[in-house]
C-alpha cells in the first residue's frame, strides 16, 4: 500500500487544544466521565446518466462533541465552533442536557473499562486518495460507462455512480486514552435499463463497496475488473428481458456472495447487536429474536454455518482501529459450529454483562459524524468459507432443480429479525446440477433460523468475497454506517420462492 | 456565539468568481430524548450551520455547474467553499439542465435571525414522562421511545436576486409498549411542531388500553384480508407512491407511471374516482418550503431550479394522474408543466368522513393494522412493495376489535391499494413509522379498508 498517513489539512486544525479543554471542563463540573470526538468527514458524490455528468457534489461535514456521564446518567451535546470557548460552552451543555436526564435515568450508567491507549494512530489501507484524483477524470471514467453500456441492443438507458468518504476522527477521554485515525471508503456502481414487449427491467453491478481508494477503479490487482462487468451486463440484462416468469414454489438456492452478504447483514448482523436484544431499539430499528438467554444454545443454523464479527478485516467498511469510545477493535465469533455463540457490544452493555467478553466492550460503538451520540453499531459481521470446500460450480453440481442468486436487489426483515424477503440482479434455473437460463419475478422468503438450517454446504476460500453497503440505518436520530459482510457461496435446500407478478395480484 | 446566516450568503455572492452563484445556507438545532425500558438511554442537543455554495460558469457549450457544502462557521470558511465550487464548475462539462436563474424573489423575512431549538422544548413533557416511566413500572409494562424537534432555518440568495427564507420546525413523537413478559407490543406516534400538543401520560394511557386488546391472541394464516390501514400505514405507502413519481424515470420507461406504449401515464386513471394526493406547501398543519432548494441535480432536482416558488400541485386528481415530479428540465422532455418535488403530502377521498372507529364499526370481520415496517420496493412495473405489520394487529369482529393477531409480511401496490380501496375515512395529519422519522413527516392521509390486502406469509415478531 501506499502512502498511507494522516492528511495534514486535519491534523492542523485545533483539535488536541479543544478536546483539553472540553475534558478539563467537564471534570471540573463533576462528569465521572468524558469524551471529546472531532470528525471532519469529506464526502463526494458523482452519478452519471445516458452520457453526462448528471449531478456532482462535495460536502465537508466538520465539528465536535462532548459526552459525558454525570451523575449515572448520559449528556451529550455537539457544536461547530472551533473555538475553545465553544468547547467549554459545549461541555457545560452535555452536562446540562446529563442534569435533565438525570431525572429520567433509572439506571445509572456505568462504563466497562478499557486500556489507555495514549496518543495513537490509525489509518486504513488504501494506495491513492480518491480526493486527490481530478473530479473531471472521475466524472469522464463514469460518463464513459454509461456510453459503453448504450452501446448493448438491450439497453436504452444507464446510469452510473461514485460516492466517496474521507473520514478523519480525533477522540479523547477522562481516562487518557487519544487515538487519531483515517479511513477511505468508495462505493462505485451502474445500472444498465431496457424494455421487453410488454416488461421493463435492469441489471446493475455487483461490485461491493469498498475500504479502497482509487485503485479499485482503475484496473490491476487492487481492482474491480469493470471491464468485464461492462461487457458482460448488456447481455445478461437482454437475457433477463426475455426469460419467462418463475414457478413459485420450493427451490434448492446455490447463493452467490453478492447476494448472501445482504441476507447475513439483516438475519444476522443485527440480530447479534446486544442493543437490540435488550430492547433499546425496540421504538425503531427493532428487537432480536436471538436473545440473551439463548447464547450458547439456540440453534442459528446448520453446522456448517461459522460467523464472526471484526473490526479488522482490511478493507472492510467497518474496521477501524479504535472505536468512537475509545476501545481497540477486535475479531470474535457469533455463531460457532451453528450455534449462537457471540454479541456485538459497547463498553455500557460490556459492562452490564460481564460474562460476554471479560467485562470488555469489543468496540462497536460509534456515530456517523461529531453532531451524533456513538450507539452500538455493527461490525463486519461474515460468514466462513469451508477449508478446502467446493467451488460454486460444485455447488450447482449438487442441485437437481433449484436457483443460483446473483446480486442483491430488494431487501426487507421484520423487527425482530424472523421474517425476510430478498430479490436479486438475476435468478438463473438449475437443472440437473446445470444453469438454464435466467427467471424473472423472483423473492426468496424465509425464517432466519429456518434459512441457516437449511443450510447444507458453504463453498470454499475461493469463493469468498467482501461484500457490503454504505447505507445500514439505525437509530433515532437516525444514523447511517458502512459495514463489510464476507461469505462464500453457499447451498442452501427447500427455500420458498415468490413470483412477484403473482404476489401483486397480476 | 451567533454569526449571521444572510451576511455568509452576501459574503460568498461577493466573492464568487463564476458567472452566477446561488448560496444556501441552513441554520438546524435539534433537540431529542430517547428512551428504553422505562428508563433515558440517550438525548442530545446539536446545532449546525450548512452552506452550500453553487458555481455556474458560462462556456462555448452551455453551462457548467460546481457544488460545495460544508460546515462554515465564518466569511473565511465560506470564501473556501467558493472557492471550491468556482473550481468545480470550471473543471465540469455543460450541463443537460441548464436554464436561466430565478430571479428577484425576496422573502419579507429575509433579515430575521434563524429560529433555534434547545432542550427546553421538553420542560413541560420530561417530568411528565418520568411520572409515565414509574407508572409503566409500577404497572408491569415497558416503555420504548423517542421525541426529537428541529428547527431549521433556511437562507437562499443568488446573484440574480434571490433572497428567501424559510423556517421549518419539525418533530414527531414515538412509544412502544410492551407488557413485562415481552409477548406483545402496540405503539402510538405523531408529527408535532412545537411540542405542545404532545402529553407522554396520554400516550402511555392509549398504549394501555391498545395492549388491553391484546388479552385474547389469535393465530391468522397469510392470505388476502379485508384490512383497515390507519393513517399512519397509508402515509407509509402514500410517501413511496410519490417518491417513485418521478417524471424523467416514468417518461423513460422505468416505473409504475410509465406508458408501456411510450411516455408517461399522466391524464390516465389510476386510482379510484375522488382520489387526491397533491402537496401544498401552505396546508396546514403540515406547512413546507414554498421554494425549491437544491445542492444537486438529479432525475428529480436541478441546481438551476434554486427558488423556484411552490404551490400546491395535484398528483392525482378524481383518480386521474395530473403530474409528476419534474425539474425544468424533464418537463421539457415531457412536455409537461413544471412540478417540482414539495415537502409534505396529502391524500384526501372526496365525501370520506368518520375515523378509524367509523371503519372498525362498519367492518364484519377483518384487520386493523397499527403501522408498517421495513418497506422496500420490489417491482417497479406495479410498484410492488414489501413490508411488514409492526406492534399491533388486531382482529376486528362484528365492529368491534375483539383480540390481536400476529404480525405478517405484506406484498401490495399503493398505486393498486387506491384503486381497489371499498371505505376511506376523513383526512387528518398522520406520521409515517417508516419514513418520517427522517426523510418525510409531513403527511396528511385517511385511514382506508382494502377488501383484499396481501398478506403474504407470518412474521413471528412481537
Amino acid at each position: 500500500m501506499g502512502a498511507r498517513e494522516l492528511d495534514p489539512t486535519f491534523t492542523a486544525l485545533p483539535y488536541r487544544s479543544l478536546g483539553d479543554a472540553a475534558l478539563a471542563r467537564a471534570a471540573d463540573l463533576g462528569a465521572s466521565h468524558a469524551d471529546f470526538r472531532f470528525e471532519r468527514v469529506r464526502y463526494q458524490e458523482l452519478v452519471a446518466r445516458d452520457g453526462t455528468l448528471q449531478g456532482a457534489s462535495d460536502t465537508e461535514d466538520l465539528g465536535f462533541a462532548v459526552r459525558v456521564v454525570h451523575g449515572g446518567a448520559w449528556g451529550f451535546a455537539a457544536g461547530v465552533v472551533l473555538t475553545t470557548e465553544e468547547a467549554v460552552r459545549v461541555a457545560e451543555s452535555a452536562v446540562a442536557v446529563a442534569r435533565v436526564a438525570a431525572g429520567m435515568t433509572s439506571s445509572p450508567v456505568e462504563l466497562a473499562p478499557e486500556p489507555v491507549h495514549d496518543d495513537v494512530t490509525w489509518v486504513s489501507a488504501y494506495d491513492v486518495d480518491p480526493f486527490e484524483v481530478p473530479t473531471a477524470e472521475k466524472a469522464a471514467l463514469l460518463v464513459g460507462w454509461t456510453d459503453r453500456l448504450r452501446t448493448g441492443a438491450a439497453v436504452d438507458h444507464a446510469s452510473a455512480h461514485l460516492l466517496q468518504v474521507h473520514e478523519n476522527k480525533y477522540y479523547a477521554d477522562l481516562a487518557g486514552t487519544r487515538t487519531t485515525q483515517q479511513r477511505i471508503r468508495l462505493h462505485p456502481g451502474f445500472e444498465a435499463m431496457g424494455a421487453g414487449a410488454d416488461t421493463f427491467d435492469s441489471m446493475a453491478s455487483i461490485a461491493p463497496p469498498a475500504g479502497r481508494g482509487w485503485e479499485y477503479l482503475t484496473g490491476g490487482a487492487h481492482s474491480w475488473d469493470w471491464d468485464a462487468e461492462l461487457d458482460e451486463v448488456p447481455e445478461l440484462l437482454a437475457e433477463k428481458l426475455k426469460a419467462p416468469s418463475v414457478e413459485a414454489g420450493s427451490y434448492d438456492l446455490v447463493i452467490h456472495p453478492s447476494n448472501l452478504w445482504l441476507t447475513i447483514h439483516e438475519s444476522i448482523g443485527h440480530a447479534t447487536e446486544l442493543d437490540r436484544a435488550l430492547g433499546y431499539e425496540a421504538n425503531y430499528a427493532g428487537t432480536s429474536f436471538a436473545t440473551i438467554d439463548k447464547l450458547g444454545s439456540l440453534q442459528y443454523g446448520s453446522p456448517v454455518m461459522n460467523v464472526t464479527g471484526d473490526r479488522t478485516v482490511e478493507h472492510g467498511l467497518a474496521t477501524i482501529g479504535y472505536d468512537d469510545e475509545g476501545v481497540a477493535t477486535q475479531s470474535w465469533d457469533i455463531v460457532k459450529d451453528g450455534v449462537f455463540a457471540g454479541y456485538q457490544l459497547d463498553r455500557a452493555m460490556g459492562h452490564l454483562h460481564p460474562e460476554l467478553n471479560d467485562g470488555r466492550s469489543n468496540g462497536c460503538a460509534y456515530a456517523d459524524s461529531s453532531g451524533h451520540i456513538p450507539i452500538q453499531r455493527m461490525a463486519n459481521v461474515s460468514l466462513q468459507p469451508a477449508a478446502g470446500g467446493p467451488s460454486t460450480e460444485e455447488l450447482i453440481g449438487r442441485v437437481e432443480r433449484g436457483l443460483y442468486v446473483v446480486g442483491d436487489k430488494s431487501w426487507s426483515i421484520d423487527m425482530q429479525r424472523f421474517n425476510f424477503q430478498f430479490t436479486g440482479q438475476r435468478f438463473y434455473r438449475i437443472t440437473d446440477g446445470q444453469l438454464s437460463g435466467q427467471v424473472r419475478d423472483a423473492a426468496y422468503q424465509a425464517t432466519t433460523t429456518d434459512f441457516w438450517g437449511s443450510m447444507e454446504a458453504v463453498g470454499g476460500p475461493e469463493t469468498w468475497v467482501l461484500g457490503g453497503a454504505f447505507n445500514c440505518g439505525k437509530a433515532q436520530p437516525g444514523q447511517v454506517a458502512a459495514v463489510s459482510h464476507g461469505c462464500p457461496t453457499a447451498l442452501f435446500r427447500d427455500v420458498r420462492i415468490l413470483n412477484t407478478l403473482t404476489e401483486a395480484g397480476n | 456565539m451567533t454569526l449571521a446566516p444572510q451576511s455568509f450568503v452576501e459574503h460568498a455572492l461577493a466573492v464568487s468568481a463564476a458567472d452566477d452563484c446561488v448560496v444556501i445556507v441552513r441554520d438546524h438545532t435539534s433537540a431529542n430524548l430517547r428512551w428504553a425500558n422505562n428508563t433515558l438511554t440517550t438525548n442530545g442537543v446539536m446545532h449546525g450551520v450548512d452552506v452550500t455554495v453553487i458555481s455556474f460558469v458560462r462556456t462555448a457549450d452551455g453551462v457548467a455547474t460546481g457544488s460545495v457544502t460544508g460546515t462554515a462557521t465564518d466569511q473565511t470558511g465560506v470564501t473556501a467553499l467558493v472557492e471550491a465550487a468556482d473550481r468545480a464548475a470550471r473543471a465540469s462539462g455543460p450541463a443537460e439542465d441548464a436554464a436561466e436563474l430565478t430571479r428577484d424573489r425576496v422573502s419579507a423575512d429575509w433579515d430575521d435571525a434563524p429560529v433555534p431549538t434547545d432542550i427546553h422544548v421538553y420542560d413541560a413533557l420530561a417530568p411528565a414522562l418520568g411520572e409515565a416511566f414509574r407508572r409503566a413500572s409500577a404497572e408491569q409494562r415497558v416503555l420504548y421511545g423517542f421525541v426529537n424537534h428541529e428547527m431549521t432555518t433556511t437562507y437562499l440568495g443568488s446573484t440574480t436576486g434571490l433572497r428567501l427564507r424559510h423556517v421549518q420546525p419539525t418533530g414527531h413523537y414515538g412509544c412502544t409498549g410492551k407488557p413485562a413478559d415481552l409477548s406483545t407490543s402496540a405503539w402510538v406516534g405523531g408529527a408535532t411542531r412545537d411540542f405542545t400538543d404532545v402529553d407522554p401520560l396520554a400516550f402511555d394511557a392509549e398504549l394501555t388500553r391498545r395492549l388491553g386488546w391484546a388479552r385474547r391472541s389469535i393465530d391468522l394464516p397469510a392470505g388476502r384480508y379485508d384490512t383497515i390501514l390507519p393513517p399512519s400505514a397509508v402515509a407509509d405507502l402514500m410517501i413511496d407512491a410519490y417518491w417513485y413519481a418521478g417524471a424523467r424515470v416514468a417518461h423513460e420507461g422505468q416505473s409504475v407511471y410509465s406508458n408501456r406504449a411510450g411516455g408517461t401515464r399522466v391524464g390516465e386513471r389510476i386510482a379510484a374516482p375522488g382520489v387526491s394526493l397533491f402537496s401544498d406547501p401552505a396546508y396546514a398543519p403540515i406547512q413546507s418550503a414554498p421554494f425549491a432548494t437544491a445542492a444537486q441535480s438529479s432525475n428529480e432536482s436541478s441546481v438551476f431550479d434554486n427558488g423556484l416558488p411552490l404551490e400546491r400541485t395535484d398528483w392525482i386528481r378524481d383518480g386521474e394522474l395530473t403530474a409528476l415530479i419534474q425539474t425544468r428540465h424533464s418537463a421539457a422532455m415531457t412536455g409537461l408543466p413544471v412540478t417540482p418535488a414539495i415537502d409534505n403530502l396529502v391524500l384526501e377521498v372526496d365525501g370520506a368522513a368518520g375515523d378509524i372507529d367509523t371503519l372498525v364499526a362498519g367492518t364484519d370481520r377483518g384487520l386493523l393494522l397499527t403501522c408498517l415496517w421495513y418497506i422496500r420496493e420490489v417491482d417497479p412495473q406495479s410498484l410492488l412493495l414489501t413490508g411488514l405489520t409492526r406492534d399491533g394487529v388486531y382482529l376486528v369482529e362484528g365492529g368491534e376489535i375483539t383480540g390481536v393477531v400476529n404480525n405478517f409480511r405484506f406484498n401490495d401496490s399503493p398505486v393498486d391499494l387506491l384503486r381497489r380501496f371499498s371505505h376511506a375515512s376523513a383526512t387528518v395529519p398522520s406520521f409515517s413509522r417508516e419514513w418520517g422519522d427522517d426523510y418525510f413527516s409531513r403527511t396528511a392521509t385517511p385511514a382506508l379498508r382494502v377488501p383484499d390486502f396481501n398478506m403474504s406469509s407470518v412474521s413471528q415478531a412481537q
